[in-house]
């Protein structure tokens, strides 16, 4: 792999400096490097109804860093919660992310900004990748006016209009009606855009999740229904609670994948795919098809509609379902481990780098040492953030304000503040 | 809660310009009287005696010529305007105001079950699918849970929805949509998403349709926070609530009642909404005040010309605002009158009457000099005979009855 490397590197501009031969590091010119670079996905994807993706995915140094540096990021956000949530700082639920970062990353690098994303209580990761700050995300969490929802939403309500994530979802699957409707809303005003709908594994036993499948299949809409098979509900494994624990094919005549979702490229490619495959066969479907697509699509997708995806990610997650689960009574601490050590994420990129000699071991230290640095700035400041205002209670309740002062019959004197 | 009429005391320039062809009103509310100006405020108000007070910086160009109130005897004062105002039913006017939004707002889509092809199982939304096309009037499975959340999903990203609960009772299967995310997303993202949407159907105690299809949805989504309720009761006022409704940015319920659906009225030709917040006088009075709304009002009404006929005053009130009440014309009215009698249709425990008596109680309790008298339907799930159907909602007898014990 570094040969290939070294092969293409003679052709580039002279204004890149190779890591190897020198004792000065200089990181930048190496992490804006966008040579391409091929990488094989972990383990080959299965599909259900429609064609597999290939398993190379090309990539390059610059993405591989932006990677690591996300996943790092958001793992050590997560584990500053958890301290956090030990500290009485964060109450309530607070369900964390890490060991699933991967398929925040490979998502968001598969798609643009106008794609919609909507996921469950999970969400901080997702809403640091959809390009929430790390300030809006602890003091959300301590419930202070910086926070993304000003504070009054919590760690199971994050939002954030202006890149098109959708939340933050408390009730178990509630969400992919509204990911449908985020689609349907795509498709009616041809934003020729995809919506992700994530959910988990035990989400997938909701009723309103096959019958919003239903809809959105009959009305093509650009949805595409994600699984994060972390193969707990919260303390029910998977096989307790489904009688067909293959999530991705449980759509029927919807095409399915399933993907390593600990594997950020495996989970790029497929994002990438799917989108694809929801686009060219979706709502601008009415444009003539050459004969060869209209070939390949009938043979691939005989019974299947064209356009409603499942894709199961096969994912993991250390904690427990929330804090208040010690995450042991279930499972056992060697398959946590046993996880952490064969299928970690950060690692996998953290290996790939060092094996295509993008950068030492020190340098991604320094890397996560800055990111360490990062979160406790951004966690001190929002400890100085200060508490909503009594006032904020009755704001955004309804759009205009309509006040919950009711004032006497004359509208002079007599004054009630109504609960 | 209180409605808020949040003039600007410059408005009232404005307001007397723009209320010329409706100032004949012949309304007991308080003397016109300025309001004291409320920071932040901004919206456009239509005060019960026909004042506007418009916002300056509405979205759209808001001549929004209302009427809040039509009762009987200004109907025809009402058309002293130039058109003649055309006569429909109370489907047909529904219809009209969702096909007027809907030529108005290329955001406008209805969603429901045999809401396109088939034209709705009540007519309202007859021959808007061969109008709009398939995309706009959307024929749902039946699927309440889902696509009422693909209404509110659809909503947050700036589309208006009108779902359709073929029977109110339906949207119970909905309830977690409704309550958790198109009630409260507005509040717990911060303010980001507004949820526009507006859901409706018709409710209430048909003609022996079982317990089941019977139902009044109006007292179980009463405690949502962050929704707004109304209730239409004449061909005027559903129109201009179900135009008024679309247009808002809040989420809005609006429950129809099955059995008004044929009334026939002369409305006016020309583009007019009616208040969402606003209660409607339909018979001014000095002896005692009844509340009422939907298909009780008609209860009432009959009860009132008995009432006459013995020698009784009543103001009617129809509060058509479920959620938030008009405290203020409900507030004139005890005020004036002393003496409040509430008849509605749903039950006796947890339904609006309760959350009424309540809040009247609370505001105005030194304004009344009787307890307040609640006629509410029974405790009972609705009987399929017909003679046990009658008995369990609130007669014109019943209502004859209480009003001479509440003013002995």
């Amino acid at each position: 792999m570094a040969l290939s490397r070294l092969a293409s590197s003679s052709s580039r501009s002279a204004d890149l400096l190779k890591p190897l031969c020198s004792a000065i590091s200089l990181r930048r010119p190496i992490s804006t490097d966008t040579t391409p670079i091929t990488v094989e996905t972990s383990v080959p994807f299965t599909s259900h109804q429609c064609d597999t993706p290939s398993r190379s995915v090309q990539t390059n140094a610059k993405e591989l860093f932006t990677f690591f540096r996300d996943m790092a990021l958001m793992r050590r956000m997560e584990i500053a919660a958890d301290s956090l949530y030990k500290a009485k700082l964060i109450r309530g639920f607070c369900h964390l992310y890490d060991g699933q970062e991967a398929v925040a990353v490979g998502m968001e690098a598969a798609i643009t900004k106008k794609d919609c994303i909507i996921t469950a209580y999970r969400d901080h990761c997702t809403f640091v990748s959809r390009g929430g700050t790390l300030l809006e995300v602890f003091a959300e969490l301590m419930g202070r006016q910086a926070g993304c929802s000003r504070g009054k939403g919590g760690s199971m309500h994050f939002y954030k209009k202006d890149s098109n994530f959708y939340g933050g979802h408390g009730i178990v699957g509630a969400q992919v009606p509204l990911g449908c409707g985020l689609a349907f809303a795509q498709k009616y005003s041809k934003d020729e855009a995809v919506t992700f709908a994530l959910y988990g594994d035990g989400a997938a036993n909701q009723g309103q999740l096959f019958e919003a499948l239903n809809i959105s299949a009959l009305w093509d809409l650009p949805a595409i229904l994600v699984c994060e098979n972390n193969h707990y509900g919260m303390g029910t494994a998977e096989w307790r609670a489904a009688k067909s624990p293959a999530y991705y094919k449980r759509g029927d005549y919807a095409p399915g994948l399933k993907v390593d979702g600990m594997d950020a490229f495996a989970v790029k490619q497929a994002c990438t795919f799917a989108k694809e495959h929801a686009l060219k066969n979706g709502p601008i479907r009415g444009k003539s098809l050459s004969l060869v697509e209209a070939i390949k699509l009938t043979s691939s997708c005989s019974v299947c509609c064209a356009y409603m995806q499942i894709l199961e990610m096969d994912t993991y997650r250390y904690h427990g379902h929330s804090m208040s689960d010690p995450g042991s009574t279930y499972r056992t601490r060697d398959e946590i481990t046993g996880v952490r050590q064969e299928r970690d994420p950060v690692e996998r990129i953290r290996k790939l780098i060092l094996s295509h000699d993008l950068a030492t071991e020190k340098e991604l230290k320094d890397i996560e040492k800055e990111i360490r640095k990062e979160v406790d700035d951004a966690i001190a400041q929002a400890k100085e953030n200060p508490l909503p205002e009594s006032s904020e209670l009755f704001t955004n309740v309804y759009a205009k304000g309509l006040g919950v002062e009711s004032f006497g019959a004359d509208r002079k004197e007599v004054r009630a503040i109504l609960p | 809660m209180a409605a808020i009429f949040q003039g600007v005391g410059a408005a009232a320039a404005l307001s007397s310009s723009l209320s010329n062809s409706f100032d004949s009103k012949k309304f007991v509310s308080s003397p016109c009287r300025p309001f004291s100006v409320r920071k932040g405020a901004s919206f456009a108000v239509v005060r019960s005696d026909g004042r506007v007070n418009l916002n300056p910086k509405g979205r759209r160009a808001q001549q929004l010529i209302s009427n809040a109130v039509a009762t009987k005897s200004d109907s025809a004062a009402a058309s002293s305007s130039s058109k003649p105002g055309h006569e429909l039913l109370l489907f047909e006017a529904l219809q009209e105001g969702l096909e007027e939004e809907m030529e108005r707002d290329i955001r406008v889509c209805v969603m429901g079950e045999d809401v396109g092809h088939y034209g709705g199982s009540y007519k309202v939304t007859k021959g808007l699918a061969k109008k709009f096309g398939d995309l706009r009037v959307l024929d749902t499975p039946i699927a309440e849970n889902s696509f009422t959340g693909m209404g509110i999903g659809a909503a947050m990203t700036g589309l208006r929805p009108v779902v359709e609960g073929m029977n109110m009772g339906f949207l119970l299967l909905a309830f977690n949509q409704i309550s958790n995310n198109c009630g409260m997303l507005h509040y717990t993202s911060g303010g980001q998403f507004t949820i526009p949407i507006v859901i409706r159907g018709p409710g209430g105690v048909g003609r022996q349709l079982g317990a089941e299809h019977s139902q009044r949805l109006e007292s179980y989504f009463q405690s949502i926070p962050g929704i707004q309720m109304v209730a239409c009761s004449t061909p005027y006022n559903a129109k201009g609530l179900m135009k008024a409704a679309i247009r808002s940015e809040n989420p809005v319920i609006l429950f129809e009642h099955v059995l008004l659906y044929n009334l026939k009225e002369r409305i006016p030709d020309e583009d007019y909404i009616c208040n969402l917040e606003e209660a409607e006088m339909v018979r001014p009075g000095e002896h005692v005040t009844i509340l009422t709304y939907s298909r009780m009002r008609y209860h009432v009404m009959q009860a009132a010309k008995t009432l006459v006929n013995k020698g009784y005053d009543p103001e009617v009130i129809d509060i058509r605002s479920l959620k938030p009440f008009d405290l203020y014309t409900i507030g004139n009215s005890v005020k004036k009158t002393h003496r409040v009698l509430i008849v509605e249709e749903c039950m006796r425990t947890g339904g609006i009457g309760a959350s009424l008596i309540a809040a009247i109680t609370e505001n105005f309790n030194d304004y009344l000099d009787a307890p307040i008298m609640c006629l509410s339907s029974q405790d009972v799930p609705t009987p399929y005979a017909g003679t046990l159907e009658e008995v369990t909602v609130v007669q014109p007898a019943q209502i004859v009855t209480a009003v001479e014990q509440l003013c002995q």
